[in-house]
């Protein structure tokens, strides 16, 4: 992987630099968005939950805006190699990174539901656990692709694992509430699907991950097994 | 074939040697999509360790190894001065044209294992067998007919109806003979720029080469007519092996199968056209086909 900033044409530079940094900007939106949505479920802060939803439009702008600067410079351009691979990546990574803005749209409107319900005594703690694991994934997720570090991407995707884990075990505890009281089936079925939502944005920020590896090795790992990757990738044995 | 264009120099070698064919693809999921990736090709041609000097003394290509895949189309490309159109012209000794050049090493055509680059071997003879199409186009002073039949009067075929059977079948090939069948005694200068071009793929295509060779053969041409040879390329390239230098690396993207990079006068990475472009190896590679050349 070259350096962006090395090109005959300085314009040329510019362009990739910025279709970059806007993908950075996008996603410490997406964060925040993930971030204010959890706090206004635990909270029950109606106002933030509402201004969570507001601000989706603007991660939308933003995909359509870095979208059209890649065909932009597809057209312009005709980028290969590296650069080619630079343009790919981001227009994956963008994708990702506007589900990851629905995801969290979703949290809010169920933020929004759930404050108008009693609050559980345990205050959503499940969420709360879930929720912080996740925003940390996609904070190193945006941290690897910044620094194309790949191999702290093979460890960031590691973590969805993790991830699943906790989704598996808060759902257990979710349906154990909704049989010992069926009073708080309404209530609970929306917590169920913040849950879901926070374990589809762990899916997106390990496609993250991968777009990574394709963008700094020209390997395609969709699909491919963790172990196998850091094999053929990184070039180690799996300790796992 | 015709018996009147059979080659003299034509001897039974060895068979083609598989283990030396280009660098199959990789073997990812994705790539055996491509009809390309079925087999490995067989070689059509192979330079094995070549120098050239021009004047006896400036070393223009060194140490340059690599095979054309048969019915393929492989693409030089590299800066100016890279010494890619000194290779291109080692494949029909035109450098024998100068006084003082030297080659050393060999360019062997399969399947009758012939070094081209012998003394015995005549260049009239390789010429036949590879014929090659510059830059700009350059139609000799004559009628079309004329043009496309002159290298078979250099062979001596005289039968008219047989010059006008292959003066019809190479118009064909280059995708002329719709525009220019009703014209065939016209001067050749009056044709356009793309039209000329293709004429001249006609007449290096009259004399059944086994390859073709092209020196920046759109590089004096519109959008439009670049894009009929393109097509031109995809179509010759069913029945005869094709090496291509050009300084448009999309063109070289868009018509090859296989991809050299030169640099130097050296061959710096060959590889299917696919990864060359996606994917290179070597940085210098990298450099020169993302626009970092300095």
């Amino acid at each position: 992987m070259e350096p962006i900033h090395t090109h005959i044409s300085r314009q040329y530079n510019a362009e990739l630099e910025e279709i970059r940094s806007r993908v950075l900007q996008m996603g410490g939106l997406v964060e925040q968005q993930i971030e204010q949505a959890i706090e206004a479920l635990i909270k029950g802060d109606t106002a933030l939950g509402e201004n969570v939803i507001m601000h989706d439009t603007q991660v939308n702008k933003m995909e359509v805006t870095i979208d059209e600067e890649c065909s932009q410079i597809i057209a312009r351009r005709q980028p290969a190699a590296s650069d080619l691979r630079l343009v790919v990546a981001v227009i994956k990574t963008i994708t990702d990174l506007e589900r990851i803005g629905d995801e969290a749209e979703k949290i809010a409107r169920m933020a929004v539901r759930l404050a108008a319900e009693e609050r559980p005594k345990n205050n959503y703690a499940e969420i709360q656990s879930l929720g912080g694991y996740v925003r940390q994934m996609l904070h190193d997720a945006l941290d690897a692709f910044a620094r194309l570090d790949i191999e702290a991407a093979v460890r960031v995707a590691r973590e969805d694992i993790k991830i699943d884990q906790k989704y598996d075990g808060a759902m257990r505890q979710l349906i154990t509430y909704m049989m010992e009281d069926p009073r708080t089936i309404s209530r609970v079925l929306n917590v169920i699907w913040a849950a879901r939502a926070l374990e589809r944005i762990g899916d997106h920020s390990c496609n993250i991950c991968e777009y990574i590896i394709y963008l700094v090795k020209g390997k395609d790992v969709r699909h491919t097994s963790l172990d196998q990757v850091e094999r053929e990738i990184l070039g180690k044995e799996s300790s796992h | 074939m015709n018996p009147d264009v059979q080659f003299a120099v034509r001897k039974t070698g060895p068979a083609y040697n598989e283990a030396m064919s280009p660098p199959s693809k990789p073997e990812t999921a994705s790539s055996d999509t491509s009809s390309r990736t079925a087999s490995r090709p067989l070689i059509k041609a192979q330079a094995k360790d070549l120098n050239f000097y021009y004047g006896g003394t400036v070393q223009a290509l060194k140490h340059i190894n690599l095979e054309l895949a048969e019915k393929q189309v492989t693409a030089l490309i590299g800066p100016s001065g890279c010494g890619k159109s000194t290779f291109l012209r080692c494949f029909n000794r035109m450098h024998d044209l100068y006084p003082g050049n030297r080659y050393e090493g060999e360019i062997l055509i399969h399947p009758d294992n012939v070094n081209i680059l012998a003394r015995n071997v005549d260049p009239i003879e390789v010429r036949m067998r590879i014929s090659m199409v510059f830059q700009k186009p350059n139609p000799f002073p004559k009628s079309i007919y004329e043009n496309v039949a002159y290298g078979l009067r250099v062979r001596d075929v005289k039968r008219r109806s047989m010059l006008d059977d292959k003066v019809e079948e190479a118009l064909r090939s280059a995708a002329l003979w719709d525009e220019v069948k009703d014209r065939l005694h016209d001067l050749a200068f009056n044709l356009s720029g793309g039209q000329q071009q293709r004429l001249c793929i006609a007449r290096a295509l009259a004399t059944d080469p086994e390859i073709l060779l092209f020196d920046e053969p759109t590089s004096a041409l519109d959008p439009i007519a670049t894009a009929s040879i393109e097509e031109l390329i995809a179509e010759l390239k069913n029945r005869l092996t094709i090496l291509i230098v050009t300084h448009n690396m999309q063109q070289a993207a868009r018509v090859s199968d296989y991809t050299a990079f030169m640099h130097l006068g050296e061959l710096v990475e060959f590889g299917d056209t696919d990864t060359i472009f996606t994917n290179p190896k070597e940085k210098r590679t990298e450099d020169y086909i993302t626009g970092r050349y300095g």
